[in-house]
């Protein structure tokens, strides 16, 4: 058997680098310096890439992001404008039932990325926050898309006196695998908690979370305990509901 | 614990969806059907293939969430309006494909027809290919033998509640939402009005019994069916807009603004149609102005389908996003024709300002913002009818998940966008106007304490840059009208 293909090898990198960089989209300089290869190498495997659709540039010349064509293999990657169209039926049934706002976030980076927010159903006034960036390390959303990931590198900021270290997150990961759902109490904002389960692919790969968050006292019987069962379990059949749409689960 | 089954015949599929006292989802099916092309302009559904699905979905409904029969408080029914079918009242075999609303194929008839205003004040409607009435007399001088069947009473006509109800039931009834966009009924007495029928040369006995939106017009399985309302319409009701000056805008493969105004009709002055909104059981009927534009989720199915720049409609963000702007394209997608509030039926699809910067991500963004472009244009004409502003606009259906489309629509309107937390406005409807008719809900206060905002859009944009793109989006439609000649099909 032959050994590995050294020029594939470096496509992946190349493809894996577009994937995780921040700003999605990089130069042959940027990718030459982060992969330690020379210029016309990078050059060399970009125009082989972007003749097959695997990644494209804005305008000739400019930086590089991924391609359309890799977008429709059907690796993990899914659009989140796709999560959000699949998961509104769901997000707004849980909102409604939970009586809180419901968020979808996904992994972009070393962030949450909420791809969708419902509010809480009370009309008051809510400002919608799709788009924006949430800590892993403090949030229901973050703790299940690491622990069905990958840990990003990075600081892990303190929040609160409740925001947990590295070593307490890594055992409560466990946790979170064990029972397919988190919960963050106090952490990232005091008297604050949220409760997220996992939605998954059809190949059971975890693509995003969707959870609620709200004050301690409505979310759990008292500040210092676990959410409420009733609340958990309204998060994770809409989990499963968003995961059945994504065909991630049989009937 | 009991709930509610809504069946949505819409215009590229059927649904079943069932709804809990709360107003919450429970579980939700849904089949395709075949959209049959025989000509440029010509779209047919086959009935039997619609109502093979229909019993499909509901099947698939109750079985996703472990449900029998006996569990269901009421059907309710909603439907893609205007589609005509007629079928054999013995075998129940459609004598033909139903002739689907965006078919322009009365064309001629129309013409034939003269003044398009000459119907305005019975029926609210102006002429236009549209409506129910041109195409069943379409039927009846195509068909061969038509006629003279349905004078002796052997063949039936429905919209597609008339049908499912007929093929659920047994009995030939169509509610009065419905009955409105036939261009056949009288807008004061809700009744088939004489001079309509006869100027439209359709014989009476063909026609169902019009009856109330919401009320127990027979059983299915045990279980009765409860509610019909066109879709819109049944949108009108899920967003709970029961007072007059309350008003939604649904985001399909068409987008269709429809403002309450109250008990008595409000005629237009500005292209918009005058609708019945519902009626409740024996109470007087609501009424509505309506806009209606054509294409919109059309058009993005269109680009991924056509196109095929994108494999999913959701994807049209994600590459509209890859730019900031439209690089000054503007798409008016007037496939067949210009609905409110031009109604051209001689226009056709135009991209202006092509230049060679356009790139596919401002393709994107040009076929998203012509749903807003176009939904300004309606609310202009309704704000202009009504003499009220709209301050807010209540909108709802698949697109609204589309946030750059809602950040981009509540910036054209300059008010703020706001979308209910459940989006699926038109099932919920025909759930609640079922709902109401067998008790399962007590009264519309209670549908309203269901309603609760799920997002809101703020207007950003500088007014130059608003009024800009207007007149460009203007110089645009100008471009669509006149196009078809004599001699196109």
């Amino acid at each position: 058997m032959p050994g590995p293909i050294q020029s594939i090898q470096r496509a992946a990198e190349v493809l894996k680098l577009l994937a995780h960089g921040g700003a999605h989209q990089l130069s042959v300089g940027e990718i030459s310096r982060a992969l330690d290869l020379a210029k016309p190498t990078v050059h060399g495997i970009l125009r082989t890439l972007q003749e097959v659709g695997f990644v494209e540039q804005e305008v000739e010349g400019g930086k590089y992001r991924l391609g359309a064509a890799l977008f429709q293999i059907g690796t993990s990657y899914l659009d989140g404008n796709e999560l959000r169209a699949k998961a509104l039926n769901w997000s707004d049934t849980l909102a409604m039932r939970a009586r809180e706002a419901v968020r979808i976030g996904v992994m972009h980076g070393k962030h949450v990325l909420v791809v969708h927010h419902v509010f809480r159903p009370d009309n008051s006034r809510q400002a919608l926050d799709t788009g924006a960036l949430l800590p892993w390390h403090a949030t229901a959303l973050g703790k299940v898309l690491v622990a069905f990931g990958e840990w990003p590198d990075g600081e892990l900021q303190r929040f609160t006196r409740h925001t947990l270290g590295a070593d307490e997150l890594s055992g409560q990961l466990d946790f979170v695998r064990d029972r397919d759902w988190a919960y963050d109490l106090h952490e990232l904002v005091e008297g604050e908690a949220s409760i997220a389960a996992p939605i998954r692919d059809k190949r059971g790969v975890v693509v995003g979370a969707v959870g609620i968050s709200g004050p301690v006292e409505r979310l759990c019987e008292s500040p210092d305990q676990p959410p409420r069962l009733e609340l958990v379990s309204y998060v994770r059949e809409a989990a499963r509901s968003v995961s059945r749409e994504l065909g991630g689960l049989s009937w | 614990m009991s709930y509610i089954a809504a069946i949505d015949q819409g215009t590229t599929s059927s649904r079943c969806i069932v709804f809990d006292q709360s107003g919450g989802i429970v579980s939700v099916a849904q089949r395709e059907h075949r959209q049959i092309f025989p000509k440029p302009g010509l779209v047919e559904h086959d009935a039997t293939e619609i109502w093979t699905n229909v019993r499909a979905v509901v099947r698939d409904a109750l079985a996703k969430a472990s449900l029998t029969h006996a569990d269901i408080a009421a059907f309710g029914i909603t439907n893609q309006r205007e589609t005509t079918v007629v079928w054999d009242r013995q075998t129940g075999e459609p004598v033909h494909n139903a002739i689907v609303w965006q078919d322009t194929r009365t064309d001629a008839v129309i013409k034939q027809l003269g003044d398009p205003d000459r119907f305005r004040e019975r029926s609210g409607l102006p002429l236009a290919t549209y409506f129910s009435g041109p195409k069943l007399r379409w039927l009846l001088d195509n068909v061969e033998g038509l006629r003279a069947r349905a004078e002796r009473g052997e063949v039936l006509f429905g919209t597609m509640d008339t049908w499912l109800i007929w093929n659920l039931t047994g009995r030939h009834v169509t509610d009065v939402t419905n009955a409105s966009r036939t261009m056949l009924m009288n807008l004061e007495t809700l009744d088939w009005d004489p001079e309509l029928v006869s100027a439209m040369d359709v014989p009476l006995a063909m026609l169902p019994e019009i009856r109330s939106s919401s009320e127990v017009y027979g059983t299915y399985e045990g279980v009765p069916v409860a509610s019909a309302l066109g879709d819109q319409q049944a949108a009108l009701f899920g967003q709970t807009c029961f007072a007059p000056g309350e008003g939604k805008c649904t985001y399909g493969t068409g987008a269709f603004l429809l403002l309450n105004t109250g008990d008595r009709p409000v005629r237009s002055q500005n292209g918009l149609l005058t609708t019945v909104g519902y009626q409740i059981g024996d109470e007087p009927a609501a009424y509505a102005l309506e806009g209606a534009v054509a294409v919109t989720g059309a058009l993005v199915q269109w680009f991924r389908d056509k196109v095929g720049l994108i494999s999913s409609a959701a994807e049209i963000e994600t590459l509209a996003r890859t730019v900031d702007d439209n690089g000054g394209a503007y798409f008016v997608p007037a496939f067949s024709g210009l609905f409110a509030p031009h109604w051209r039926s001689d226009a056709r699809g135009v991209i202006a300002g092509l230049t060679g910067y356009i790139s596919r991500g401002h393709l994107a963004r040009a076929v998203l913002e012509a749903s807003a472009w176009q939904t300004k244009e309606v609310v202009d004409a309704m704000n202009a009818d009504s003499g009220v502003d709209l301050t807010t606009l209540r909108v709802d259906g698949g697109m609204t998940a589309n946030n750059l489309l809602m950040q981009f629509l509540s910036d054209v309107l300059d008010v703020p966008v706001v979308r209910p937390i459940v989006a699926e406005t038109t099932c919920l409807g025909a759930a609640y106007a079922a709902g109401l008719a067998v008790g399962y809900w007590p009264s519309i206060e209670a549908l309203k304490a269901n309603w609760h905002k799920a997002a809101e859009w703020e207007p950003s944009m500088e007014p130059a840059a608003r009024d800009k793109g207007y007149r460009k989006w203007k110089k645009a439609v100008e471009r669509t009208v006149g196009w078809m000649d004599e001699d196109d099909d």
